[in-house]
């Protein structure tokens, strides 16, 4: 059985998460996937993992739904619906998807996952274990993490950048 | 009370609405939303099964897998705008020169 806030942040997180995809303006696409986001903050928070549902908040809606929005502001393209999306490929990928829902449906349905279920009033897991873990045990990963971090934007910075213009403003 | 299974399943619907969107859409943008999607959704998966035993691991994981798909977004929109830039449309189907 699931309560009613389970339902709500259902609704809200795949009804979101279908605009994403099927919305006509892209600025709205993006928006929704924004609050698809915070769906999975939600759902965080019902599983006692606050940290991470604010993790997640901090950098998703804070960082990458503003990053994509300002993309779709710069690349703003007259034609979000195109003539390469046909009615076939559609309805291919209507088929593939509701396979592999099936597909997976089932098998949680009828495996042992079914039967799992969550310990009642076990300890919860605090904030300060996944701090002490990811300064001892996980601390080559976090630094690995932040030199990928740092190379990525600094890629994405060279990627960016536009060189005919620094030619001309050079040569003037 | 919710059980692991209703994590599972949501989690595999938005996987399916995620591949949907990859094979339908032609748009790159979308195509970063649906990958953000399925990204997400095991995200949800690793978070449910580290409550379920009560195990801290998975939700360090989850923490860096979060920071990974911030990185790869910012690669993945500075790609778009430069695409952009040089073919004038985000639709993947124009972009022929990148093929061979």
């Amino acid at each position: 059985m699931v309560d009613a806030v389970f339902v709500g942040l259902s609704i809200l997180t795949i009804g979101s998460a279908i605009i994403t995809l099927e919305s006509r303006e892209l600025l709205y696409g993006g928006i929704a996937l924004a609050i698809s986001m915070l769906g999975i903050a939600g759902y965080f928070l019902i599983l006692d993992a606050p940290f991470v549902a604010m993790f997640q908040i901090t950098v998703y809606v804070g960082a990458v739904a503003v990053l994509i929005i300002f993309t779709v502001m710069l690349v703003r393209s007259p034609n979000t619906i195109t003539q390469r999306e046909t009615k076939k490929r559609k309805i291919a990928g209507i088929i593939i998807s509701l396979g592999f829902l099936a597909l997976f449906g089932t098998l949680i349905g009828n495996s042992v996952t079914s039967q799992f279920s969550f310990a009642n009033n076990s300890n919860v897991v605090d904030i300060k274990e996944i701090g002490k873990k990811l300064l001892t045990y996980y601390s080559p990963v976090l630094i690995a993490l932040a030199l990928t971090l740092a190379g990525s934007i600094i890629g994405a910075l060279a990627l960016a950048r536009r060189e005919d213009i620094e030619e001309k403003n050079e040569s003037t | 009370m919710n059980q692991p299974s209703d994590f599972l399943i949501i989690s595999v619907i938005l996987i399916s609405i995620g591949i949907y969107g990859l094979v339908v859409k032609r748009n790159a943008l979308r195509l970063i939303f649906s990958i953000e999607l399925i990204a997400n959704a095991v995200n949800l998966t690793l978070v449910a099964f580290s409550r379920m035993v009560s195990n801290p691991q998975g939700q360090i994981f989850v923490l860096f897998s979060i920071a990974i798909s911030a990185a790869e977004v910012a690669v993945g929109l500075g790609i778009i705008v430069i695409a952009y830039r040089f073919y004038k449309d985000i639709d993947i189907t124009e972009y022929k020169n990148l093929k061979n």
